[in-house]
This record gives C-alpha cells, sequence and structure tokens, in this order.
C-alpha cells in the first residue's frame, strides 16, 4: 500500500480514520500509516456504501433512473438531476422553453448556496469551531423550505423532467428568492467577519494543503478544488449550458492553492449564485414549464452521448451508450469528489493528523457521491 | 473533645466540596449548553424540568445506569485507576482554596504550591486514560495532552512565582488579603502598583484554559480528529468523572484566578457602600462563574489551534513573557516595593 520504503530504525502506525469517525462526514474509511502525529500515507478505502447507480441505469428505463440523481450528491441534488435531464433531451432532441430553463437555473443556484453553506458550516466544524454550523443550517433552512414549496422534498430533489420541469414556480417562490438573497447579503458579510477574519482560522489554513494545477490535472479534480488552484475553469462559462452565456456572473479564482483559497473561492460562488439567481428572476419570461410534445417511452438513437454541467464540488458529467432501446446500454457517471478525493493521498503526505482533516473538510467530500 | 468537633468539620467539608464539585460538573453542563445554544440561537436542553433544569441529573442517572465497558486488551488497573485519578486531586484541591475569610477547610502556608502540584497529577490520569484503553486515538491524545500540560504548566508556574514575589506569601488567605480595599486593589489592575498586572493576568488566564484543555486548546479531546481523545473507550461513569473531572478543573482554575487576581471574596465596590461593598462568599463566586461563563463564551466562539501552534505559543510567546515578568517583576518589588 505504501509507495515509501520503511526504513528499519523508524515504527509507523496504522490509524484508521473511519468508515465511523466525525470528520469523515459519512463511511469514508482512510487508511492512515502515521508518524506520530505525521501522515505518511493516506490511502481512501472506498465500497461502504456501494449501491452500484452506474449499473442500476443500464437496468431500469430513462425515466426512471431519474429519482437515482437526486442521490448521489445529496446536498446538490439539482445539479444532478439538470445534468441528467439535459442529457437526455440531447439525446432524444427535446426541446425545453424558456421558462423551465430560468427555473431550473434558479432553484440548481439556490441549491448550490445550500450546499456551499452546508459545507461552510460542516468545514467549521471540522476545525473545532462549532457555532458556524448552526449560522449556515439556519440560512440552508430558509432555502430548504423555498426549493420544498417547489419541488415538494427537501434533499433529494426530483425536480426536473425531460422537457422542463414537474410544475411552475409562483412569484411567491420569486420574491422568497430574493428575500432570502437580501438576507444572505447581511449574513455573508458577518461570516467573513466572525469566521474568515479569525487568527486561527487563518493559521489554520493558510499554506495548508497546497494543491498545484499539475496535481489538479494529474487527477482530474474539478470545482473549487481547481478554481483554488488558480485555473479558470467552470464549465457555465466554459461548456456553457442552459441559459447561463445570457447570465452575467464571475468565476471566482484564487491562485494559492491552499486550503484558504478553497475555502474563499466557495465562499465568493455564493455571492455570484445570488447574482445569477437575481438576474435570472429579473429576466424571467412567462410561458409554459413543459415542452409540448415529449415522448411516453424515450428511446434515443443509438450512440454515444456525453453531458457534463458544474455541480456545487466541479465537474459532473454523464457518459451515455445507447442501443435504441427505452434504456441505457451503458452509463458511466463522472462524479466530481471522487477525483477531488483522489489527489487526498499524495497531498497529505507529511501532513499533520490536524492538518490532514482541515484539508479533507477543504475538499467538500460528499461519500454517497465518491462510493455511488 | 478537640477531636470530635474536628472530626465532624472534616466531614461537613468533605462532603460538602464533592458536593460542590459534583454539583458544579452537572451545572456547569447546563450552563454551557444553554450558553451554546444561546450563542448559537438555539433553545438548549429544555424538556426535563423549567429550563431544562433537572436534564444534569437525567444525564447523570442515564450515566450511572449505564455498563461500564472494559474493552479487551486494556491495561486494567490503569484503566480503572485514570478516572478516578482525575476526580480525587480535583477534591483535594477545593481543601485549600479559601473561599471566603471563614469558609475555607485548612489554611496553608503554602497553598497555591498545593493547588499546582495537585493540578499537575491530572495530567498523569489522562496519560494512563489513554494509554490503557489500548486505542490508537487515545494513545495520540494522550500523547498531545502531555506535551500541551509540560508546555503550559511552565509559564504558569512562572507566573505563580510573580505573584509570589509580588504579595510575598504563598498563602492564599493571605494573598486575597493584601487586594482588600476595592478595585483598585487588585492583583489584575496596575493601580494595585505593579503596572505589569494586566499581563500576568493574561498570561495565567491563557494558561490555565490550556491546563484544563478547554476549547480552543481541547487537542487531548479534539472530536473532529480524535473522536474522544483519551476517553474514547470509556463508558458510564468512568466518562463521567473524566467529565466531572475536567469541570471541576474549571472550576479550581477561576477560583484560583480569582483569587490571585480579582481580590478573591472582597467587593470591588469600596466598603462604605452597605451589602454590595461587604466582603462575601457572594462576590468570590460572582467572580468565579463570570470568568467561567468567559471560558465558556470562549470555547463556542473559537475554531481549534493546531498542537504545533498551541506550542509555539507557549514555548515562543508566553514562557519569555512570563520570565520578563517576573524580572520585571522582581526589579518592582525590590526597588519601588
Amino acid at each position: 500500500m505504501s509507495s515509501q520504503p520503511l526504513s528499519q530504525n523508524q515504527e509507523y502506525f496504522e490509524l484508521n480514520l473511519g468508515p465511523q469517525h466525525p470528520a469523515t462526514h459519512g463511511v469514508l474509511r482512510v487508511k492512515l500509516l502515521m508518524d506520530g502525529e505525521y501522515i505518511v500515507d493516506a490511502e481512501p478505502v472506498l465500497g461502504y456504501i456501494h449501491r452500484m447507480h452506474e449499473l442500476m441505469g443500464e437496468n431500469r428505463s430513462w425515466a426512471q433512473y431519474l429519482p437515482n440523481m437526486g442521490r448521489l450528491d445529496y446536498l446538490s441534488a439539482l445539479s444532478y438531476n439538470l445534468g441528467y435531464v439535459e442529457l437526455v433531451e440531447k439525446m432524444a432532441g427535446i426541446e425545453v422553453p424558456e421558462r423551465a430553463e430560468y427555473i431550473r437555473v434558479i432553484t440548481t443556484e439556490m441549491n448550490r448556496i445550500s450546499s456551499h453553506l452546508l459545507w461552510f458550516g460542516a468545514f467549521v466544524l471540522d476545525l473545532g469551531g462549532f457555532t458556524p454550523l448552526l449560522y449556515a443550517f439556519d440560512d440552508r433552512e430558509q432555502i430548504l423550505d423555498l426549493l420544498e414549496s417547489v419541488t415538494g422534498s427537501r434533499l433529494t430533489y426530483c425536480y426536473y423532467l425531460f422537457g422542463g420541469c414537474y410544475n411552475d414556480v409562483e412569484d411567491d417562490f420569486l420574491s422568497g428568492c430574493l428575500a432570502f438573497i437580501k438576507r444572505m447579503r447581511t449574513r455573508l458579510p458577518m461570516y467573513h467577519n466572525l469566521v474568515t477574519k479569525n487568527v486561527i482560522l487563518r493559521q489554520r489554513l493558510e499554506g495548508v494543503g497546497p494543491v498545484s494545477a499539475e496535481m489538479c490535472r494529474k487527477y482530474g479534480a474539478t470545482g473549487p478544488v481547481l478554481r483554488g488552484s488558480g485555473i479558470h475553469y467552470d464549465l457555465r462559462k466554459n461548456e456553457p449550458y442552459s441559459i447561463y452565456p445570457e447570465l452575467d456572473f464571475d468565476v471566482p479564482v484564487y491562485p494559492e492553492g491552499d486550503s484558504m483559497a478553497r475555502f474563499m473561492v466557495r465562499m465568493d460562488e455564493m455571492e455570484q449564485s445570488m447574482r445569477i439567481i437575481e438576474q435570472a428572476i429579473a429576466k424571467i419570461p412567462e410561458g409554459p414549464v413543459m415542452a409540448e410534445k415529449v415522448p411516453k417511452m424515450i428511446k434515443p438513437a443509438a450512440g454515444d452521448y456525453y453531458h457534463a454541467v458544474e455541480a456545487a464540488r466541479g465537474t459532473f458529467a454523464i457518459r451515455a451508450v445507447s442501443d435504441g432501446k427505452n434504456q441505457a446500454y451503458r452509463m458511466k457517471l463522472r462524479s466530481p469528489t471522487f477525483s477531488n478525493l483522489s489527489l487526498f493521498q499524495e497531498a497529505s503526505r507529511g501532513m499533520l493528523l490536524a492538518d490532514g482533516l482541515a484539508f479533507m473538510g477543504s475538499l467538500d467530500l460528499v461519500i454517497p457521491e465518491i462510493d455511488r | 473533645m478537640d477531636l470530635g468537633i474536628n472530626v465532624f468539620e472534616v466531614f461537613i467539608y468533605l462532603v460538602g466540596f464533592i458536593a460542590f464539585a459534583a454539583a458544579n460538573a452537572a451545572y456547569l453542563v447546563w450552563v454551557e449548553r444553554k450558553g451554546a445554544a444561546h450563542i448559537q440561537r438555539r433553545t438548549g436542553p429544555k424538556e426535563v424540568g423549567p429550563y431544562g433544569l433537572l436534564q444534569p441529573l437525567a444525564d447523570g442517572a442515564k450515566l450511572m445506569s449505564k455498563q461500564f465497558i472494559i474493552p479487551e486488551g486494556v491495561d486494567r488497573p490503569l484503566f480503572l485507576l485514570a478516572p478516578i485519578m482525575t476526580m480525587v486531586p480535583a477534591i483535594m484541591i477545593f481543601v485549600t482554596i479559601p473561599f471566603s475569610e471563614t469558609i475555607l477547610a485548612r489554611d496553608f502556608n503554602i497553598g497555591l504550591l498545593m493547588i499546582l502540584a495537585f493540578a499537575s497529577v491530572n495530567v498523569l490520569a489522562l496519560l494512563m486514560g489513554g494509554w490503557a484503553s489500548r486505542n490508537k486515538y487515545a494513545v495520540i491524545s494522550a500523547a498531545r495532552v502531555v506535551s500541551q500540560n509540560i508546555a503550559y504548566e511552565i509559564p504558569m508556574l512562572i507566573i505563580a512565582i510573580t505573584i509570589v514575589l509580588i504579595t510575598g506569601s504563598m498563602n492564599l488567605t493571605e494573598i486575597v488579603a493584601g487586594q482588600a480595599g476595592g478595585i483598585l486593589h487588585w492583583n489584575l489592575l496596575p493601580t494595585n502598583g505593579n503596572f505589569l498586572g494586566p499581563i500576568t493576568f493574561i498570561i495565567f488566564f491563557i494558561c490555565s484554559m490550556a491546563e484544563t484543555n478547554r476549547a480552543p486548546f481541547d487537542l487531548g479531546e479534539a472530536e473532529s480528529e480524535l473522536i474522544a481523545g483519551f476517553h474514547t473507550e470509556y463508558s458510564s461513569m468512568g466518562f463521567g468523572l473524566f467529565f466531572m473531572g475536567e469541570y471541576a478543573n474549571i472550576v479550581i482554575a477561576a477560583a484560583l484566578t480569582t483569587i490571585l487576581f480579582l481580590g478573591g471574596w472582597y467587593s470591588p465596590l469600596p466598603e462604605t457602600i452597605p451589602y454590595a461593598g461587604a466582603s462575601s462568599v457572594a462576590w468570590f463566586l460572582v467572580k468565579m462563574y463570570l470568568l467561567i461563563w468567559m471560558v465558556v463564551l470562549i470555547r463556542w466562539t473559537y475554531p481549534r489551534v493546531t498542537l504545533w501552534s498551541l506550542l509555539n505559543l507557549s514555548w515562543k510567546i508566553l514562557i519569555p513573557f512570563s520570565l520578563f515578568n517576573l524580572l520585571a517583576s522582581a526589579g518592582l518589588v525590590k526597588f519601588l516595593g
């Protein structure tokens, strides 16, 4: 397992971090080889909650597979829904009404904020600061209430359908989103004052867990991890989908590559998401939210299809091979945190245990999505 | 005849201190939970009794009724002894603490020395518990606790020496008596004649927080890193005793800070004011609980430091500063006092 030879006079010990451990936020197991408090080697061990999502995609119809998307990354389920429905729409050539596109973007971005909020709380919890978690949950609760009012669920959404959305949003929802943004604009500066500027927090994040752009390329890391390493790469800009090209937003990029950079990227992304939502709400047209002619039984033409979206944690891509039947011949999901976790082994070598866990927290892992 | 009265008195104090330590541990948990809830905009315990006031009793009953699991492969004698060893010195220390001029069990000449001596037993108990558990997390935690406590004992002792130098006594009653006459005479304030008082106080306060393993210095427990640290393998009252010992140590640290810096049982107001100006045990408790409340506030505000920055803080900042402080205070005493 270890790529480093054990020297004769050095005594290492193995430490099982997980599958039940407060810092892994799920059933991730990391086999650590420790030299006292230093990590010599860290090997992530997966498979504890493997549910064969890819195989499930191959033995059920396109529509039946839709609810699975909410079970991958349960914290930003709508991005995954979006990726999948856009793929199937691309395969079957379904046109989506414009209002539905706007609703999709608004709800997805709300979901992104809620995901980042939860990460923010859980990350500071990993660092030993308990209080921000409750504040973040307070904010997140507002989003969940709003999304519940349109989607009917609070966590594992299944709101988008092939050709549109399950139902139309009301003005209450849109004004609720604006009210939330107004509230959030006062909360984010508070978080920056209380958390980002905290000396202990800065000490624990700055310079810790450097991830180079080269390392990101090697392991395929995307999302805030990549943008925290100075690479301007966001699928909403680089491979635009839906109505993102019509909206004006920035991609926060920090070149430092340390945990603080990843922290700042996510904090700034919340602001950008709020900008996107505001613009989308201002522009949202009237009209239907479902395409008129969506076949009951979708049978895409045989071929190899690929679609990727920017989820809260990075690039979520699906490659589906169709043989013209009602279900996929081959379904491959490319989930962002699987790649982001892969670099943990290399990047954590020589770190202190406490720093290693802070670094792991900064990667924003969601285990069901790594272990799908 | 004389002996009979003494035995009775000893009994009263013994029961009293154990009850005080236990009640404090129980209700400080309640204060901590309510305080944390207030800081985090939650309600906190509220179901058991009015304002959740009976929650600590329910928790205690739960802990006592649980099975005490001794995992296979542990070092049995040490494993069983460790929780007792955290609690016993804590209760011993209460013997020396003068809560007021009349409420004290024993008036020692070397009370300060005795407190510091007994307080350092605690780290041994944590080391024993962590080591005996045969759990890697517990061992890491024990190693952390030892290096942390040793690092912070040094500046704490230097500060204690400074106080002894200024007040000229190791007797806690005399140290308090030297601060009589209102807030301006406390060792905390420069108006006492020693302008280094505030620095001395801050160093002592930081050290006492580190010594009691409180957040942000709770590296021994560090639940997001080491699960529960040295008491990972402890269940039932084994865990309960560690928990009580922790809170008893917080009370002791706050009481000691009150005695050394905040004028003990003396009122901050001039004696001419009726009731509020009188010195009494109430003032002692008010000061002590204010300090404890501050410790609670700090815990729920800051993230945890790493071991390295913790040790750096002690070896590179606190120890040089406290040494300088000691020299300067000695100079002050020599040339001015």
